[in-house]
């Protein structure tokens, strides 16, 4: 139930879902009976839909600027040379590194200390703390725009990544820590109490036990807030003035933008934008597998 | 940091009573860096946007401000058509982006939940656009928009359209160009969430069903709808209130116009706070904003009966 629920507040990051065990010999099963036209004829429509975006900017990225051709042949990497340097994307792409991974780990730990907390311990906030976690999803970054702003130059943190670090991190915060609480409470209990009494203190039972069953959850709650903050843009906007410290999706902003926008240099940024994500997806993919089958097995 | 706090803790010797095990301070120690962050850069600019609301404050007119009471509430509602303009659009947009990522997501969970050959890279590929960026999104449909070298460029080559503008500058048809555009990104929430929950059909209930000849129809209404109900109300209301929230894509792909009619409520506060530097009004708008997400957040909360069973 709460693996359930856990899926529902977060989707899996990723486009693996699995599959639990089937039955090897089961007889006809009804919904496997579907005519191949009706799965491959949507299907394709579908996926033409999906695909041609990506095509179209990988297209653009790749042809000579002034080319109508719809295969790009001739072949060119001059978008990507001129995005990467005259348009500062090579200095963007380190910043947005930057803000990504240590927004990673800030997540990950807090939500770990948190969500552990809200699995194991009966305490008296709890409730006022569940409550808080939830109604904060309703809180919109957006809206909060001016007075963070205000907050951050009080912390005279303004122009700094630091600012936009912190604010990824509180907004990534509660459905990371209902993340972690669910897959901790998957964990039977009886291990960790059998560890303490092989003598374990409760933080290297933690360690030692509960922390390797983990992996799955917190890899994928850390690829979450990588890829949300990779993404994310306002804050970035609002907080980083100055051009040194700017992410990917301002750089890209600023593209389109431009009075008259150069359609090869906006595709190359969108593929320089697209491509660590794909890779963190094509790295967890096999972590979430795990994770997920383990919850569909409880729910 | 959190786990320093729990080290700083005598270490539990080995127990056999799990009561006795549990420090009492321990938990709060735990949430404690959460509760410092949240609290600082969420419940202080929540409390501080409903002060500034109730104040004239403008930092480019600083001789006007100072204490407004229930003016700026006043205006919105009497005097500022454009509020009414954006809230209705922005249900609109949360209504049909909502109504057809479900229609579209629940239909491709059903397909690429069958068995068939190349299923794996169909889910992975239908699934893709789930990870990309709005800002992203927007670059991409930018591109396939513009009337120079978009597809109806293409389409028209081939004699199918006119040449004309681009979608995106036409009031007429904006509002479609920047609905398909967010969905192309939306539908693999909903598809992904309710193949997920699919996966815990019990497989048995459709061989009973079989048994009784329903048809494939029946089956889907009386086994599989009612099974995903849970899953469609919840992800339905969170894609709902982020769809209300989020700005990324609409500000980027369309700015709020042509002539601000794709401006959600949510934009325009930003552009009043932003750019007119008018944060006691914009204060006061999100302040109306917060109002209607909390009704959402309290029928969420009653449907989700979240916190209701611990262990």
């Amino acid at each position: 139930m709460t693996t359930k629920e856990a899926i529902a507040v977060a989707p899996a990051p990723a486009p693996t879902v699995p599959e639990p065990p089937r039955p090897a010999k089961k007889s006809r099963r009804a919904w496997d009976e579907a005519p191949r036209w009706q799965i491959y004829l949507p299907l394709g429509i579908y996926l033409v839909f999906t695909l041609i975006p990506f095509y179209w900017i990988l297209l653009f990225s790749l042809r000579p600027a002034g080319s109508t051709s719809l295969v790009p042949w001739p072949m060119t990497f001059d978008h990507f040379e001129k995005v990467w340097t005259e348009r500062s994307f090579g200095i963007y792409f380190q910043n947005s590194v930057l803000v990504g991974v240590a927004t990673l780990f800030m997540t990950t730990l807090v939500a770990l200390a948190g969500g552990y907390a809200l699995a194991r311990f009966d305490f008296k906030v709890k409730q006022v703390f569940m409550l808080a976690l939830l109604c904060s999803q309703f809180v919109p970054g957006a809206l909060l725009l001016v007075p963070l702003f205000e907050i951050f130059a009080e912390l005279q943190m303004i122009n700094s990544l630091g600012s936009v670090i912190i604010a990824e991190t509180v907004f990534q915060l509660p459905l990371s820590i209902i993340l972690i609480s669910n897959f901790i409470k998957n964990v039977p209990y009886s291990l960790e109490e059998a560890a303490w009494v092989d003598g374990c203190g409760r933080m290297k039972a933690f360690r030692i036990v509960v922390l390797p069953l983990l992996r799955p959850g917190l890899i994928a709650v850390g690829s979450f807030a990588f890829v949300h903050s990779w993404n994310h843009f306002l804050f970035a906007l609002m907080f980083l003035n100055n051009q040194e410290k700017q992410t990917i999706p301002v750089g890209l902003n600023t593209l389109m933008g431009a009075d008259s926008v150069d359609l090869g240099a906006l595709a190359a940024g969108g593929i320089v934008a697209a491509v660590p994500v794909v890779i963190v997806f094509a790295f967890i993919q096999k972590w979430l597998i795990t994770g997920f089958s383990a919850g569909a097995v409880k729910g | 940091m959190a786990q320093a706090a729990a080290v700083a803790k005598p270490p539990a010797p080995p127990r056999r009573r799990r009561a006795s095990a549990t420090p009492r301070r321990l938990p709060y120690l735990l949430i404690a860096p959460a509760v410092l962050l949240m609290l600082g850069f969420i419940a202080y600019p929540v409390i501080s946007v409903f002060y500034y609301s109730l104040q004239n404050y403008n930092p480019t007119k600083p001789w006007r401000n100072g204490f407004a009471g229930f003016d700026n509430f006043v205006h919105a509602f009497t005097d500022d058509p454009l509020f009414w303009d954006t809230l209705v659009f922005s249900a609109k947009w949360v209504v049909v982006e909502v109504g057809l990522q479900l229609l579209f997501g629940l239909a491709l969970a059903l397909i690429v939940n069958q068995t068939f050959a190349g299923r794996g890279l169909g889910r992975a590929m239908v699934f893709s656009p789930w990870a990309v960026s709005g800002v992203l999104t927007s670059a991409i449909w930018v591109l396939l928009y513009n009337s120079q070298t978009g597809i109806t460029r293409y389409l028209a080559d081939m004699g199918i359209g006119s040449y004309g503008t681009s979608w995106l500058s036409d009031t007429g048809t904006v509002f479609w160009a920047a609905v398909v555009a967010d969905l192309w990104r939306g539908v693999p929430f909903f598809a992904i969430l309710i193949l997920a929950d699919l996966q815990s059909v019990s497989k048995d209930l459709y061989e009973a069903a079989e048994v009784d000849g329903a048809s494939r129809i029946k089956q889907f209404w009386h086994i599989t709808l009612p099974h995903l109900k849970d899953a469609i109300i919840l992800s339905t209301l969170l894609r709902a209130v982020w769809e209300f929230n989020n700005v990324d894509l609409l500000y980027t792909l369309t700015g709020g116009g042509p002539a601000g009619v794709t401006t959600t409520l949510p934009l325009y506060i930003a552009n009043t706070s932003v750019d007119a530097h008018n944060f006691g009004y914009a204060s006061a708008l999100t302040t109306v904003a917060f109002v209607i997400l909390l009704f959402c957040s309290i029928v969420y909360l009653r449907l989700s009966k979240f916190g209701g069973e611990n262990k």
